[in-house]
C-alpha cells in the first residue's frame, strides 16, 4: 500500500532530524502519538502536536513515559499506527512496558534520541549509550529490533522503515538517533506519496470463535486478531500459550520466548541492513552507526589516501547484530574497529563474533560530542601496525 | 452427601456469555469479594444490553488484575498501574468502544496513581472499577495506600501509621464525573453503579469495598470473608451526595456508601474535537479511528 498524500509534505525541506523523524511518522500513517517532553527530543512531539489537527490525528501528551508508551501500545491494539519518543531518564521509564508490547506482540515506533548519560547526564548533548538498553533494557529475554539514522534524511527513511518493520513482526521497533542528528538541519526530500511503500497491518482471516492471538504461522508472526469484531480476544504480560491465556510453567514459557525470539533470529537477511564501502580489498574495517557512521569518513578517507586498505560498514541496524558477516570478515582482515559513542557496548558483540580471528579494536568516548576523526585515525593506523 | 444423588441437568452458566468458562475454575480465593464484583460487571453488562462485541475490560496486576483474563470481551492485561493509560490509548484509538479497567487499589492508585489523576483529569470516557480490599493480596498481604491506619499486614506488622487514600474524594477532585462506592455485600447497588458508570460520558470511577479473608482478615483477626460481609451489612451507611471529606474509612470504622457525584462536563475527546474545531473550522480533521479493516 502507498502512503496517504494528505499526509505528506512532498518536497524538498530544510529540516532537523527530530522534525525529520516527525514527518517520517505521519507519513508512514502514524495517527496516535503519546509522548512526554524530554530533551533532546522533544521537537518531535512538537511537530506531531502541530501536524495532527488537519491530517486526522490525536496527539497526546501524557503524565509520563510509563504512561505514554502504555498508551501507545492500547491505541496499536485499537487499530491505529502509533508512536512515540524520548530519550535518557525517558527512555529507561519506557523500558517496563517496551517489554509488554514484546510480549503482547504489538507494532508500534519508539524513537530515542540519545544524549549522554548516566541519570540526568548531558540533556543537551549527543550519546550512544543506550544501545545495549535498547537490547536488553526490559527485563526477561527478547530480541529487538533498533535502527540507528545518521541525518535528517534518514531520519525520515527509517521511521517509516521501522513502521513496516513493527507491522511486519509485529513488534515495537526502536529508531536509535542521538542528540547531533536529532538537531542537525540539513536538506530533506520526501518523496511523492506514491513512492513511499507502506506495509500494512496482517489481520486474521479467520472468523470470530477460531482465531486466536497467536496461532501459529509459516513465517511465525500470528496475524493480528483486531478489537471490536466479535473475536472477544484476550491477551497478557504474563507467559502465555497460542490462545493468549496464561500458562505459569517451563514449557510456555519455553515456547513463549522462543517465538518472540524466533520471530527476529530466523529473519535476520531480511531485517539486517548495512551499508559497505571498500570492503572487497579491505585489511582493517570501521563498523560504526548513527553519526558516528558520518564521523568516521573523513578518518578512513585520509588513511586510505595514505594507502592503508580501510573499509567501512555502517550499520543502518544495530539490532539485530550482523553476526554472520562481522565472523566472516574476520577471518579475511587484520583488524576491526568499533566507533561508538560509549566505552564499549556494540563493541562486546563485535568482539564476541570477531572471536579472536583478527584484532578488535574500540574507539568509544563518553559521549557530550562526536568522535575527533583523528582518533578513528589513529586507530585505524595502530590497527594495521 | 450421597454420591447417587440425581445429577442436575447439563445447562450453561448463566454468564456464560460474559465469562471464559474455559479458563474456569478462577484463582480467587473461596471468600473473595472479586467473584461478587465481576458479577456485577457481568449483570450490568447484559442489563445494558450493550453489544459485548463492543466492550473492552483493561486490568493491571494483582488479584483484581486478572478479571480481564475471565471477562470473555477483548480483554487486556497489562502491566502494574498501567492499566489506565493503556485503556486511553484504546478508547481513543477506538472510541465507540467501552473501555472498562477493572483493577485493584494498589493497582491504580499506588503505582497507577498518577494515571488515575491525569486520565479523571482530563476526563477520558471510561470506566475504572476499583476493588479496594486495604490491601497488596497478590503478592501476600502487604500495606497498600488504603490500609486503614492500625491495621496490620505482612509489611506493617505492628499496624500501619500512614494515613490511606480516600479514593471517591481523589478521584473527584481529580475531575471525574461520575464517583460511587458499595461494598461487596451491595449486589444490586453495586450492579447499578457499574451500569450507570458505563454509561456515563467521561471518567466514571466505582469504588468496591471487597474482603481479602485469606490476608487482610486473617492478618487483623476479623474471622473470615463471611465475618467481613457481616461487617459491612451492621456498618454501612449509605449517604449518596455526601460532603466526600467525611467518606475516608477508618479501621473497622462505619463505611460510608453510596453515589456521590453525577455531573455533567466535556470528555476529552469532545474538549480535543472543540478545541481544535474552534481553531481550524473546518480544515480540522478529526481522527476517523481505527477499525481494525484496514
Amino acid at each position: 500500500m502507498k502512503a496517504d498524500p494528505s499526509c505528506v509534505l512532498t518536497g524538498a525541506h530544510y529540516l532537523d532530524g527530530n522534525h525529520a523523524c516527525a514527518e517520517g511518522g505521519i507519513a508512514a500513517g502514524c495517527k496516535f502519538f503519546a509522548g512526554y517532553p524530554i530533551t533532546p527530543s522533544t521537537e518531535i512531539a512538537e511537530r506531531v502536536s502541530q501536524r495532527f489537527p488537519l491530517i486526522g490525528g490525536v496527539f497526546i501528551q501524557m503524565e509520563d513515559e510509563l504512561a505514554s508508551m502504555n498508551a501507545i501500545l492500547g491505541a496499536s491494539w485499537g487499530g491505529v499506527k502509533t508512536m512515540s519518543c524520548t530519550s535518557g531518564p525517558g527512555f529507561s521509564l519506557m523500558m517496563e512496558n517496551f517489554g509488554l508490547g514484546i510480549m503482547l506482540e504489538t507494532p508500534c515506533v519508539l524513537v530515542n534520541v540519545q544524549r549522554g548519560g548516566p541519570s540526568t547526564g548531558l540533556p543537551t548533548l549527543p550519546g550512544q549509550a543506550d544501545m545495549m538498553q535498547a537490547r536488553w533494557g526490559s527485563h526477561g529475554d527478547y530480541e529487538v529490533i533498533a535502527l540507528a539514522p545518521d541525518s535528517p534524511q534518514e531520519s525520515f527513511e527509517l521511521v517509516i522503515h521501522a513502521f513496516n518493520l513493527s507491522e511486519k513482526y509485529r513488534m515495537p521497533v526502536l529508531v536509535m538517533t542521538d542528540e547531533c542528528v536529532g538537531h542537525m538541519t540539513e536538506k530533506v526530500v520526501i518523496p511523492p506519496a506514491e513512492e513511499i511503500e507502506l506495509l500494512e497491518r496482517r489481520y486474521t482471516d479467520k472468523k470470530p470463535g477460531e482465531a486466536w492471538p497467536y496461532d501459529p504461522s509459516e513465517d511465525g508472526i500470528s496475524p493480528m486478531l483486531p478489537v471490536g469484531k466479535g473475536y472477544k480476544f484476550h491477551v497478557t504480560g504474563l507467559t502465555h500459550d497460542n490462545r493468549g491465556y496464561p500458562v505459569i510453567n517451563a514449557e510456555a514459557q519455553e515456547w513463549n520466548v522462543r517465538r518472540l525470539m524466533d520471530k527476529v533470529n530466523k529473519h535476520v537477511d531480511d531485517i539486517i541492513w548495512l551499508v559497505e564501502k571498500d570492503i572487497e580489498d579491505a585489511e582493517v574495517v570501521v563498523l560504526a552507526y548513527g553519526i558516528s557512521s558520518r564521523v568516521v569518513q573523513p578518518a578512513i578517507a585520509r588513511a586510505r589516501t595514505e594507502g592503508i586498505k580501510v573499509g567501512q560498514i555502517k550499520m543502518v541496524t544495530v539490532w539485530p547484530f550482523p553476526e554472520k558477516r562481522v565472523r566472516e570478515l574476520a577471518e579475511k582482515v587484520k583488524a576491526m574497529i568499533m566507533v561508538e559513542m560509549n566505552y564499549g557496548q556494540v563493541f562486546l558483540e563485535m568482539d564476541r563474533c570477531i572471536a579472536g580471528k583478527c584484532r578488535s579494536r574500540l574507539v568509544g568516548h563518553a559521549g557530550g560530542t562526536v568522535h575527533n576523526p583523528f582518533d578513528v585515525y589513529n586507530a585505524i593506523k595502530e590497527a594495521v601496525k | 452427601m450421597s454420591v447417587n444423588a440425581k445429577q442436575p441437568v447439563e445447562e450453561g452458566h448463566p454468564m456464560e456469555e460474559l465469562l471464559r468458562m474455559d479458563r474456569s475454575p478462577h484463582i480467587w480465593c473461596p471468600p473473595c469479594g472479586l467473584g461478587t464484583t465481576v458479577t456485577a460487571l457481568a449483570t450490568a453488562l447484559k442489563q445494558l444490553q450493550i453489544d459485548l462485541n463492543n466492550v473492552a475490560v483493561v486490568s493491571g496486576i494483582g488479584c483484581t488484575g486478572r478479571v480481564a483474563g475471565y471477562m470473555k470481551v477483548d480483554s487486556f492485561h497489562t502491566t502494574h498501574g498501567r492499566a489506565i493509560p493503556f485503556a486511553l490509548g484504546l478508547h481513543i484509538a477506538r472510541p465507540d468502544m467501552k473501555v472498562i479497567v477493572f483493577s485493584g487499589d494498589g493497582d491504580l492508585i499506588s503505582i497507577g496513581g498518577n494515571h488515575f489523576i491525569h486520565t479523571a483529569r482530563r476526563n477520558v470516557d471510561i470506566t475504572v472499577i476499583c476493588v479496594n480490599n486495604f490491601i497488596y493480596a497478590m503478592t501476600g498481604g502487604q500495606v497498600a495506600p488504603t490500609t486503614p491506619i492500625t491495621a496490620k499486614t505482612s509489611t506493617s506488622p505492628y499496624g500501619n501509621y500512614e494515613h490511606p487514600f480516600n479514593l471517591p474524594l481523589l478521584a473527584a477532585s481529580s475531575g471525574a464525573v461520575y464517583v460511587a462506592r458499595w461494598t461487596a455485600l451491595h449486589v444490586r447497588r453495586m450492579t447499578t453503579a457499574i451500569k450507570e458508570a458505563i454509561s456515563k460520558k467521561g471518567f466514571s470511577f466505582v469504588e468496591v469495598i471487597a474482603p481479602c479473608s485469606t490476608l487482610y482478615a486473617r492478618l487483623n483477626k476479623l474471622g473470615s470473608g463471611l465475618d467481613l460481609m457481616k461487617f459491612y451489612h451492621d456498618n454501612s451507611v449509605i449517604k449518596h451526595g455526601v460532603d466526600l471529606r467525611e467518606v475516608d474509612i477508618n479501621y473497622q470504622s462505619k463505611v460510608i456508601v453510596g453515589k456521590f457525584i453525577d455531573i455533567e462536563k466535556p470528555t476529552y475527546l469532545d474538549c480535543l474535537n472543540e478545541g481544535n474545531k474552534r481553531v481550524f473550522g473546518d480544515k480540522y480533521k478529526p481522527y476517523g479511528g481505527g477499525n481494525g479493516d484496514n
